[in-house]
């Protein structure tokens, strides 16, 4: 009985302290997030944003999701209603299980699998399937068009993303995000991490994950001006609430995976004494809030893009843009090794 | 437990909090808020029209090109992952063997753009 208290039960209630400590602050930041985008654009506008409930309007989140807690949940006649319920439980799902892998600080992570990015690639992937349940089941036309449009998009970037992340691996040599954090690891610190040698393809990566999260120069899903909302037009109270949370989820996750394979995770980008003081976690939601910042920041500076205009720029593009920085990347690194006499 | 399970068991404990807790917050809002629902709110929004037609109807023959296309490339992507990953050991032979791979499918895109698959008026 000790023996199975020991080995099983033990292990086990840890993991779901674990799982509730990323889980928790992950929410909370979810939240403070919408909060952080509309004080971003306002500050953009020259207006005030949120400032009434509560101090400097701080917990307008919670009165936002109070407010959606609150509402009918409403489900159309025509809908299939198995499946219309079941696609923002799968978006919000997956925008929270990525973060099983993503390494907080040096041995700070609850699974360290050794494929963590191909773990993080597949989940992204599945993303798209929350938007085609949604699309299809509402039975709705602009839900319909928006499921495929943001189907065609999400899947045409994450092409161009697949070739950006092979060409990190191919500097790291593993799949271990721990591991490609460390081999950013150097003398010069910001200035070993990868997107300095990889410019183009850190510049390729962000947009496309610009456009994987339908965010604005991208967000032609919900197009409000045509598609009113998109895929989730027909959705109401928490539902639409998961599909929300899901989408802030996505972006704080993909600024994650910007900041672990471009800016050198938890590394300090000056490698000497009072920076390196600082524990690595908070650099690492240092450099995630930097990335927010430059989503919204985008998204206050830029219009949307033409349907055309976006299929174009993924495909004809990003695609032969990273394909060719592969072949070269993969080239330079051969060269090297045949000169230096260590390989060939 | 073994090592393999001990590396990927939180991962399932994780999907099933996860699943448990999206599904409770639909649940609570669906208990805690009134329903109160009539034919007219829940009829699929049409810009306060009755909708006409079915909404899964007929669409543009490119959205099934693009998604054929990206199995195409998104599986290249898949033979590129071990190939980058065991890089370092494989030596000239390994990286030219890779290279006239992805040269076929070079030529492969070069074919689709010149057939206009990529177009979008």
């Amino acid at each position: 009985m000790a023996n199975l208290l020991n080995n099983y039960l033990l292990p086990l209630i840890i993991i779901v302290l674990e799982i509730l400590a990323i889980v928790v602050p992950l929410l909370v930041a979810v939240a403070y997030l919408t909060y952080f985008e509309r004080k971003v654009l306002a500050a953009a506008q020259l207006r005030k944003g949120p400032n009434v409930v509560g101090p400097f309007g701080l917990l307008q989140p919670l009165a936002d999701g109070l407010k959606l807690m609150m509402k009918e949940t409403v489900i159309p006649s025509g809908a299939n209603r198995v499946v219309f319920i079941a696609a923002p439980i799968l978006t919000f799902t997956l925008s929270l299980i990525a973060w099983a892998v993503i390494p907080i600080q040096a041995g700070v992570v609850l699974a360290d699998i050794n494929v963590g990015i191909l773990y993080l690639f597949a989940i992204s992937s599945l993303g798209v399937y929350g938007i085609i349940m949604a699309g299809w089941s509402s039975n709705s036309k602009y839900a319909f068009l928006g499921a495929l449009r943001s189907a065609a998009q999400m899947v045409s970037y994450e092409v161009s993303m697949g070739f950006v992340i092979v060409t990190v691996l191919l500097c790291a040599g593993s799949l271990n995000l721990s591991a490609i954090v460390n081999s950013q690891a150097g003398s010069y610190g910001l200035l070993n991490w990868y997107w300095l040698p990889l410019l183009p393809m850190f510049v390729v990566f962000f947009i496309s994950v610009l456009a994987e999260t339908n965010r604005s120069p991208f967000d032609l899903p919900e197009g409000e001006s045509e598609l009113v909302a998109g895929f989730f037009v027909e959705y109401s109270a928490m539902t639409f609430a998961l599909f929300f949370l899901g989408e802030y989820g996505n972006m704080i996750l993909m600024s994650a995976m910007t900041s672990i394979l471009f800016l050198g995770g938890w590394l300090s980008p000056l490698p000497f004494a009072p920076f390196t003081w600082i524990p690595g976690f908070v650099w690492l939601f240092a450099k995630i809030a930097f990335v927010l910042f430059c989503f919204l920041w985008v998204r206050a500076t830029f219009p949307r893009f033409r349907y055309d205009q976006l299929m174009r720029l993924g495909w004809k593009v990003f695609l032969p843009l990273s394909l060719g920085w592969l072949v070269l990347t993969a080239g330079v690194l051969t060269a090297i090794r045949t000169w230096s006499g260590t390989g060939g | 437990m073994d090592a393999l399970l001990r590396e990927y068991l939180p991962i399932l404990i994780f999907v099933g909090i996860a699943v448990g807790l999206s599904a409770i917050m639909v649940l609570a809002s669906y208990v805690i808020a009134r329903q109160n629902p009539d034919s007219e709110k829940l009829s699929p929004y049409e810009c306060g029209f009755d909708p006409f037609e079915n909404a899964r109807g007929r669409f543009d023959v490119r959205y099934y090109l693009v998604a054929i296309l990206f199995i195409i490339f998104d599986l290249e992507v898949a033979f590129l992952f071990p190939w980058a990953v065991t890089f370092g050991t494989l030596g000239l032979f390994g990286f030219w063997s890779m290279m006239v791979f992805l040269g076929v499918l070079t030529i492969g895109f070069i074919y689709e753009w010149k057939k206009g698959a990529l177009e979008w008026e």
